[in-house]
This record gives C-alpha cells, sequence and structure tokens, in this order.
C-alpha cells in the first residue's frame, strides 16, 4: 500500500469540501474493495475520507410503504435487524450472504451501491425493489442510477446518504456463488413491487446490473416459475470469464428467476 | 504399553501453541539489523531482458542494495539441480537446462525472479523495487504442452523440441501382444489437472552472515532442512555445510511445495553476505501463486485390455507431463518412478507398459504435490476401472473384485513389490460403511426432488513411506531415503527425540512422543521431539512421501530398542538379575517373578551419576538409530463417494463419503483421521474445485483467491471413515503412512460419482458447475439424436 492519509469527515458538506481540494482523495466507507485494491497497490489515494462517523449516513426505520437504510449501514447490521427482517426478510438474507463475517461486519450498503461491482448483491435488490437512493446533491431512482460496470450516476463528489426500498409484496433472492470469490457469478432478486413483477439479476449482465422486462411482462400473466423460466436471455448481453460462459451465464438467469420466483411464493 | 502408547487418540501437544497464536514461523524470526528483501519478477511468460536500470532504485529511501542475476552468477553460486536423474528409452540422460537463481539473460515464465532489492523495512524495498526499470523484448510462450513440440523453445541448445526425457517403463512388446489376444480393450483420454498448493505460510527465508565464523545461519520454511543445506553446499556453492545452519522452525503446511529449494532463499543467503546484514524475505500471497512449484498436470491416453471374462490382460498409458520451465529438485522422479509403478493399482495386471514424455513449457515449475505421481496414477486406474464396467454393463464393485490381487507379497510388472492388505475387506468394509443396499432408495429420493444422484468408486494403492535408499539410488536418486533419530533421555527420565523428519503440520510432537511413552511408559508430556535445525540434528532426509512414520518412526524404535538394552542391562546390575529377566511395565523396570523393581527416573539417573555401572558400560543413556527401509509402504483403501447434481446449474454437493484405508498400525487415530480429512478436502478440490489456468500468452490467470478456488468447510461433507488396521511386515512399527492417501484416492471417487449421475464418461477436473451442465446437455444432444 503507498501513503496515504486518513480523514474522518465531521459533516456531509466537510467531506465535500475535502474531496474539492485534493482530487486525488477518496471517499471510504467499509473499504473492503478499496482498502484491497490499495493493499495490491492499484489504487493510490492521497487521502481517505471516511464516511462511516457521519450521523446522517445512520439509520433504518420503516416510512410507510418504504424501508429506508441509512448509507453507512453494515452489511450484518442489515441481516440482523428486526426491523429489515419484519419488512424485507429476502433483503436481509441477502445481506447475511455477502462475502464473510469480517467483511459483513465493514461493508456498506452505500459503499457496494456506489462501488457497482458487476458481482455486488445490493444493485440486484435496489433495482428489484423500485429504491430510491438520496445523495447529498438529490435523488435517483435505481435504474437511472447504475450506469455501467463500476459506474453510477454519482459525481465524484456525490455521497449516498440513504437508500429507501418499496417493501414489496413478495421478493425472493436466489444467489449463484462464483466457486473462487464467492461472489455473485449469477443472482436473481424477484419481487412484487407496486409497480408490478421485477426481476433484476447481478453478476452476469455486461453492462452491471439489470432488469429482465420480457420476464416481468410474463410475471404479470401469473406469479409462476415456468413464466420465467422459458424466456430466452441472449447471451450477447452476458459477461463471459473463466467461471462462467455468456451461454451458461444466459442458461443461468432463466433457471435462477425461476427458483427465486418459486422462492417468493 | 502405556495410556499415552500406540494407538491411543490423545490430543495434539502442538494445537496450544498453533491455535494460541504462539508458533514460531519464519516470518517471525527478527535479527539485529535485519533487511528487507523484495523480488523484482518477470511479468512476461518468455522473454528476453535487454537491459536492467537500478539507478533510480537505489536512489530510494532506505535502499541498501539491488542485486541482479549477474552478480550471483559472478559470486560462483551454482545454477539449481534436480536430483534425480533418469533416461531416455534410447538410453540418453534427461535433458537438464541451466536453472539460474536469477537468469540475467531470459525469464521463461511469470514471477521469475529478475532483481532482488534489499531496504532497511519491507514497504521501502517494495516502493524501491517498482523503481527497477527491466526493459524486455517479448517472445512467444509455450502453455500448450500436449503440441510441445511446436514451440517455441524453452530452452534452445538443450532441449530443441522440448523434450525432456521420453521415459518408459514395462515391457511394451508383451503388453502389445496381450492386447492383440484381447476380446475389450476400453480407451479413455485423461487430463489430471495443474493445482497451485496454497500452504497457509507462504514460503519466507532469514539469512544470517557471522563474518567473524565465515557462517551463515538460514531460517527458511523447508520439509527437509538437511537436504537443503547439503544441496546448497554440494550443488549451489552457497557455503560449505560445516559453515550453513539450516533450521526450519514451525512450517504452515507444504504439500511437497516446500521440499526444494528456491531461488530466492539462496539469493538471501548471498545478500547477507554481500550487505553485511541479515535479510529477510517472505512471499506474499501473489508470489506464493506463481513460484511454488506446482503439481500434476498431465495428458494421458490410456487403453486397458481385458479377456472375455472382464479379467484384465494388459494396460498401456501413454502420458505427457508438463515439468514447466526448469526441472525442479524431485521434478523427474514426479511422473516416472512415483507414478507409473503404481499403474498396476490394486489389481492382478500381467502385462502394462508406460511411455512417459516429459516436457518444458513457459509456466511456473511442476515438481511433487500431495501424492506426487500417484494420485495421477490412481487417476487414470480407476476412472479406466469404472468405465469399463459401465462398458460391459458389470457392477464396478464386481469388475474390482474380479481383479483384485489376494495373495502377497504380490510382484507388479512395473517395480513395485507389494506387502499384505486385503483389498477384497477393504471393498467390504467400505460398502457397509456407506450403506450400499440403501444406495437405490436414496437415488429414488433424490430423483423426486429433481436431482441426479450418482455413486463412484476409487480403490487405490500408493507406495509411500520414502524409500529403500539403494532401490531408490538404483533408479537416479541423487541421496539416499533413510532416516535418523536420536534419543536422549535426561538423568530425570524426560526423554528428547531428535529426528531428521521434519513436521509442518503432520503432528510428530505427539505420535512420536507415543512411541516412546509407549515403550518405557513415560507421560508424552514428559518428551520432547526436536527437528528442523541441522545444528541439532546431526542429518535426516526431511518429510514428505508419507515417510515420518514409516521411515522416521521406525528409526525412532530401532534407537529405542538401544536405549531399552542399555536401561534393562543397568537395570539388572543395579538389582542383581539377568538383564534378560528385566521387564518395563507402568513406568518401573521390574524383575520378573519378583517384587524387585526401580522407577525408570531411578535408572536414568543411574546411567548419569554413573557409580555403579556394569563393567565396561559407558556413562549416560543417549543413542542413535540410522534406518533404512526395505521396502516402500503400500497404504490401499476404498474410497465410495455419493453426489447429488443439479440438473439445473450444473452444481454436484458431495451428499457421502466414506474412506476405508489400510495404513497399517495406527499410532493415534485422531491423528490419522486428521491426515484424511485434509487429504480428501485436497483431493475432492482437485475434483471439484482447483484447477490452475494459463492463457495462451503463459499469463497466471488464476493468481489470487477470486479464481483458484480452494475447497471450503461447506464445499464438503462429514466424512465416513475406517480402517483395516493391516500390520506392514517391512518394518518395526508395522505403520504404512497415511499422510497422502485422501488425495491419492479421492478424485476418481468424486469423478465417477458425478459421470454416473450424468450419464457420460467424458468429464474433466475440476467439474466446475458449467463443465457438468454442458456435460449434461452433451448427453441429452446424443440422447435426442438417437
Amino acid at each position: 500500500m503507498y501513503n496515504t492519509t486518513y480523514y474522518a469527515a465531521t459533516s456531509l458538506a466537510d467531506a465535500a469540501a475535502k474531496i474539492a481540494a485534493d482530487g486525488d482523495a477518496k471517499f471510504l466507507s467499509g473499504g473492503q474493495t478499496l482498502l484491497a485494491t490499495m493493499k495490491q497497490r492499484l489504487a493510490a489515494p492521497t487521502m481517505l475520507i471516511d464516511l462511516t462517523k457521519l450521523p446522517e449516513l445512520k439509520g433504518i426505520s420503516v416510512e410507510g410503504d418504504r424501508l429506508v437504510i441509512g448509507a453507512a449501514t453494515k452489511h450484518a447490521q442489515v441481516a440482523s435487524d428486526a426491523t429489515v427482517k419484519g419488512a424485507i426478510p429476502s433483503l436481509a438474507g441477502l445481506a447475511a450472504t455477502i462475502g464473510d463475517p469480517a467483511v459483513r461486519n465493514m461493508g456498506t450498503m452505500g459503499g457496494s451501491l456506489a462501488n457497482n461491482d458487476p458481482a455486488a448483491d445490493y444493485p440486484a435488490a435496489a433495482m428489484a425493489l423500485d429504491a430510491i437512493i438520496t445523495t447529498s446533491k438529490g435523488e435517483y431512482k435505481a435504474t437511472d442510477f447504475f450506469t455501467g460496470i463500476f459506474e453510477t450516476a454519482l459525481d465524484e463528489d456525490e455521497i449516498i446518504v440513504k437508500i429507501s426500498y418499496e417493501i414489496p409484496k413478495k421478493a425472493a433472492y436466489e444467489k449463484f456463488r462464483n466457486p473462487a470469490s464467492r461472489y455473485s457469478l449469477c443472482s436473481v432478486f424477484a419481487a412484487e413491487v407496486s409497480g408490478g413483477p421485477r426481476i433484476a439479476v447481478t453478476g452476469s449482465g455486461n453492462e452491471g446490473v439489470f432488469r429482465v422486462p420480457a420476464m416481468e411482462e410474463a410475471l404479470t400473466r401469473g406469479w409462476t416459475a415456468d413464466a420465467v423460466t422459458s424466456v430466452k436471455i441472449d447471451p450477447e448481453t452476458m459477461l463471459s470469464d473463466m467461471h462462467g460462459s455468456a451461454e451458461y451465464r444466459a442458461h443461468l438467469v432463466a433457471v435462477l428467476a425461476g427458483r427465486a420466483v418459486a422462492k417468493a411464493g | 504399553m502405556s495410556a499415552q502408547g500406540i494407538g491411543a487418540r490423545v490430543a495434539r501437544k502442538e494445537d496450544k501453541r498453533f491455535i494460541t497464536g504462539a508458533g514460531q514461523y519464519t516470518d517471525d524470526v527478527y535479527e539485529r539489523q535485519m533487511s528487507a528483501a523484495v523480488f523484482v519478477r518477470s511479468p512476461h511468460a518468455h522473454a528476453k531482458i535487454t537491459s536492467v536500470d537500478t539507478s533510480a532504485a537505489l536512489e530510494m529511501p532506505g535502499v541498501i542494495d539491488v542485486i541482479l542475476g549477474q552478480d550471483i552468477q559472478d559470486a560462483g553460486i551454482g545454477n539449481l539441480i534436480c536430483g534425480w536423474g533418469i533416461q531416455s528409452k534410447d538410453g540418453t540422460p534427461m535433458k537438464m537446462a541451466p536453472y539460474n537463481v536469477m537468469d540475467p539473460a531470459v525469464v521463461r515464465y511469470v514471477g521469475q525472479p529478475v532483481a532482488m532489492v534489499i531496504a532497511e523495512t519491507r514497504a521501502e524495498a517494495v516502493d524501491a523495487a517498482e523503481a527497477v526499470v527491466v526493459e524486455y523484448e517479448e517472445q512467444p510462450a509455450l502453455t500448450d504442452f500436449g503440441n510441445y513440440a511446436a514451440g517455441p523453445v524453452v530452452h534452445p541448445g538443450t532441449a530443441d523440441d522440448n523434450l525432456i526425457c521420453d521415459w518408459q517403463l514395462g515391457d511394451e512388446a508383451a503388453t502389445d501382444a496381450a492386447f492383440a489376444g484381447a476380446a475389450h480393450v476400453v480407451e479413455m483420454d485423461i487430463r489430471n489437472n495443474r493445482l497451485i498448493p496454497n500452504a497457509m505460510e507462504p514460503r519466507s527465508a532469514v539469512a544470517h552472515y557471522n563474518r567473524a565464523e565465515d557462517h551463515t545461519t538460514l531460517w527458511t520454511t523447508s520439509q527437509n532442512p538437511h537436504v537443503a543445506r547439503l544441496v546448497m553446499s554440494a550443488f549451489y556453492n552457497v557455503a560449505p555445510e560445516h559453515k550453513l545452519r539450516v533450521i526450519a522452525p514451525d512450517v504452515g503446511g507444504g504439500f511437497g511445495s516446500k521440499i526444494y529449494i528456491y531461488p530466492e532463499e539462496i539469493a538471501a543467503c548471498y545478500a547477507a553476505k554481500r550487505v553485511g546484514r541479515p535479510v529477510k524475505w517472505t512471499a506474499d500471497r501473489t508470489e506464493a501463486f506463481m513460484t511454488d512449484a506446482h503439481g500434476r498436470d498431465h495428458i494421458t491416453k490410456a487403453k486397458m485390455a481385458f479377456d472375455a471374462d472382464h479379467r484384465i490382460v494388459g494396460f498401456k498409458v501413454d502420458t505427457i507431463a508438463n515439468l514447466g520451465a526448469y526441472m525442479s529438485l524431485f521434478s523427474s522422479a514426479t511422473p516416472t518412478y512415483l507414478y507409473a509403478t503404481l499403474l498396476s493399482g490394486q489389481y492382478n495386471i500381467a502385462n502394462i507398459y508406460a511411455n512417459v514424455k516429459l516436457v518444458y513449457s513457459h509456466t511456473t515449475p511442476v515438481d511433487a504435490y500431495r501424492g506426487a505421481g500417484r494420485p495421477e496414477a490412481t487417476y487414470v486406474v480407476e476412472r479406466m476401472m469404472e468405465t469399463a464396467a459401465r462398458q460391459f454393463g458389470l457392477s464396478p464393485v464386481e469388475l474390482r473384485r474380479k481383479n483384485f490381487i489376494k495373495d502377497f507379497p504380490h510382484q507388479t510388472p512395473v517395480l513395485m513389490n507389494y506387502d499384505p492388505s486385503d483389498f477384497h475387506g477393504l471393498m467390504d468394509t467400505a460398502l457397509k460403511t456407506i450403506d450400499f443396499d440403501g444406495y437405490p432408495a436414496r437415488k429414488a429420493e433424490s430423483e423426486r426432488r429433481g436431482m441426479l444422484r450418482g455413486i463412484g468408486f476409487s480403490s487405490y494403492i500408493e507406495a509411500c513411506g520414502i524409500a529403500p535408499s539403494q532401490a531408490v539410488g538404483s533408479l537416479g536418486a541423487g541421496v539416499g531415503l533413510w532416516e535418523s533419530a536420536e534419543i536422549r533421555v535426561n538423568p530425570v527420565g524426560t526423554v528428547e527425540v531428535l529426528t531428521g523428519t521434519h513436521s509442518h503440520g503432520q503432528s510428530h510432537e505427539t505420535t512420536f512422543a507415543q512411541i516412546v511413552s509407549d515403550r518405557f511408559g513415560v507421560p508424552i508430556d514428559n518428551v520432547s521431539i526436536l527437528h528442523g535445525d541441522t545444528d541439532k540434528v546431526q542429518f535426516g532426509m526431511g518429510t514428505y512421501g508419507s515417510r515420518s512414520g514409516p521411515v522416521g518412526g521406525s528409526a525412532i524404535y530401532k534407537a529405542l530398542d538401544k536405549v531399552e538394552a542399555k536401561a534393562k542391562a543397568l537395570a539388572a546390575h543395579l538389582m542383581e538379575a539377568d538383564a534378560g529377566d528385566i521387564e518395563i511395565e507402568n513406568g518401573e523396570l521390574k524383575v520378573a517373578g519378583t517384587d524387585k523393581k526401580l522407577a525408570w527416573h531411578e535408572v536414568c539417573l543411574a546411567a548419569y551419576t554413573a557409580h555403579n555401572l556394569p563393567e565396561g558400560m559407558e556413562p549416560g543413556l543417549k543413542e542413535t538409530s540410522f534406518y533404512d527401509p526395505s521396502n516402500f509402504t503400500f497404504p490401499a483403501g476404498t474410497f465410495i463417494c455419493e453426489v447429488e447434481v443439479d440438473p439445473g446449474t450444473g452444481v454436484t454437493r458431495i451428499v457421502n463419503f466414506v474412506a476405508v484405508d489400510d495404513f497399517g498400525i495406527i499410532i493415534n487415530p485422531m491423528v490419522v483421521e486428521g491426515q484424511v480429512h485434509g487429504g480428501l478436502a485436497q483431493g475432492i478440490g482437485q475434483a471439484l474445485l482447483e484447477g490452475c489456468v494459463y492463457d495462451d500468452e503463459g499469463q497466471l490467470l488464476t493468481a489470487s483467491y477470486m479464481d483458484y478456488a480452494m475447497p471450503r468447510a461447506d464445499d464438503l461433507p462429514s466424512f465416513g471413515l475406517d480402517h483395516l488396521e493391516i500390520r506392514n511386515p517391512s518394518n518395526p512399527l508395522g505403520v504404512k503412512g497415511c499422510g497422502e492417501a485422501g488425495a491419492i484416492g479421492a478424485p476418481p471417487a468424486v469423478i465417477n460419482a458425478i459421470t454416473d449421475a450424468i450419464g457420460t464418461n467424458a468429464l474433466e477436473m475440476p467439474a466446475t458447475p458449467e463443465r457438468v451442465w454442458r456435460a449434461i446437455q452433451s448427453t441429452q444432444t446424443a440422447m435426442a439424436a438417437e
């Protein structure tokens, strides 16, 4: 790791001012990607601006038909919090599948969404649960927020404050792990929200997390596994690597979507 | 005999140290004025080094020196060697190319060291290593070693067709004749996947040069410190043996990869002398992936001939073995004498012929890895047996039973002379343990849940307890493979055992103490095992090839014989009895048939006070033995694996795994079970998860745990283990060795089970979900076509 400076931000404005003053500074949340990248000497920020102490980024609450989670909330909290488990058990279950206990006790929801790793889990939940992502500058619908692999609508100095998920009528997450890294190779979040059925896929899309309109459309005619398993996914839109070819991933999307739909009941 | 003696399930003495973080590993060694070394490594699989500019690095903060390959050559430090000479079938010797510590001109695999940076701290050395400017002229790389002759050439002038050795074993003409008269011939193409060892502790070296004594001390992660000292002294010219002390303290796993002497520790010794300060180098995990000797990597064509009654009449095997860019220390033996000699498996086969082509490629050197040759042989034999049974419409159990060896000793056509075991008995016990009769019901239950269930067998035999010195010498080994032991009984009756074996997870501190406790009745806490230091132990050959128990334990046993004889003679003298009447029981030396007795510690003290010794007896109680085994040992077993395959995703789950082994006499059942568990985890890892992948340019794609799949606890079932304890007549302890069996026997059991479940024989390791899914698709396509 190259030398760097640690700074604990005291407010959103303070954090924004610090990063404005130093173009090579980086926001730090749980650090479960950034610190590993720095240890590999693949990133060399001059300063790490820690956001996890900011009170605005904390808290879990139900507001109307939505579950609102502070961006600095750690995966382990999401996995075990009674409010989350009561409102959206599939989201708590998803959080429990991320990484290992050490990762879950450091990594945060905001950090995961801002990083938008194509194999991360939360982006699938955000897409399927019509999440609204509130930042230091405004609000985004999840569908507008994720713009490509490791890319989001965030500006360099923009901070995710909280994420609000619609509490679905039913939902389930079916995760298929890369056998080596145990990240998602292909995982599907199926939900029924007020806007209709949602199928969101992570780990497989060559532009990152994506929804499958054909499956959602099929589910409007009846919530059955068969409705989605017959939908063909174009391998041209899939990632391909030594752990799973595009063809295999395209096949998995249909299989896992069917299982997620069945699991949601 | 004692409560903590041979056969007792006592807890490991070393565990408290390890699980409380008190282990002392090489990286825990801190010397005054110690500096840190970091290597600049090749990013290319094959390139000419056109220039190296160290000027910027030398100006960096804390930098003490930058050492290049030419410096090491100029100092007269010799090339690394392969210590086992073999010949091609035409009689020509293997083509061993120069293996520089740091080749100044050419790099031949990704990760090959090019320069060594010495700095005050590791962080400074890492920074400076980035500032060393190496210019390379990239060359095409050979990774597709099955087409080795097509080039590019790894070592021009030495092996222009990349063929190191075209080796053979067995009678080809007789085997061909057997095939000509056979009723059935079964053929298979079999690939044994390349593995990366992944010891928990990365390799490390600390070198200290004492100018006053002209003496070097090297702490290093070695499975065999005496062999390291011998080779570094006799062949590499690092220092003469009496001026070089090698210490291998606690070592966190080896699996073969820490047998070899690597460039880094040689460079560390040179650097310590050059800069006049102790030097520490510790690999990071990426370096471990790139530079620890890899394992396996065979391409094989095999065919087996049967008579009309399905008895094997001939077996012919053609294998290409990838040795990587350089010949590592035992790389020539692993795919030859440790492989083809086991191709008879547990079966009566009159005619066997094997041809092995050892080839170079632009990849990390390949050498012995847990099992070393025997897993590759077992995989070929046991996949052939299962496939043959399917083709004949026979039960795989029946086909094996029809061909099992029943009479011992049994001389195979491929050198080995098997000591007694009971292959039918091992199969019987395995079938019972897994409840084979209940399998159809379990399969039906899986099918009701939409899952494909399969069962697979593996009846392995291996040769370990390596090995009779005269035998291995006649086959080309550069060393003898005996073992030494020294028993030092202290005046108060506590015992120190010095062994030439080395424990890097094998539990020697417990099991060797049990051998002593068994003999004298002393508690194991009163016995210390000393190993891993050439200044303490006079000589020894180290630990690999499951040799510590059969060879190292037998040396201890023989030394204990001498101690016992002297102690009895002294006790007899003190009690005015005949030595032949002295019995040792519960820590006392008794005169048989009387109430006369002396406590063990009283006799020990008497040996040291020496006030009243028999005529001619020297004071003290210390004995040494050098034990050379009379044969290899032959552990054998039957493993049965049951899997459930998810046809939707291709995911395989092992739902049942039984291993029934014959390890001879068992010193500590808990330790043996632990060894079997670890071996099975590695074998299952090879079958389902682990596979080293290079791209066409020779880049290592599986260079981290993000891409190299190690087995985790939840990948494994709870194992069902049992043993047949058939005494080995070839050593005094009656033991056979258990360290590698799991890794040897497991892969074919797993693959046979999956292929049974999905209905095709064509499946390569690792059987990843995608590979299994594709195999299922191919069977469905084939069925649709019929």
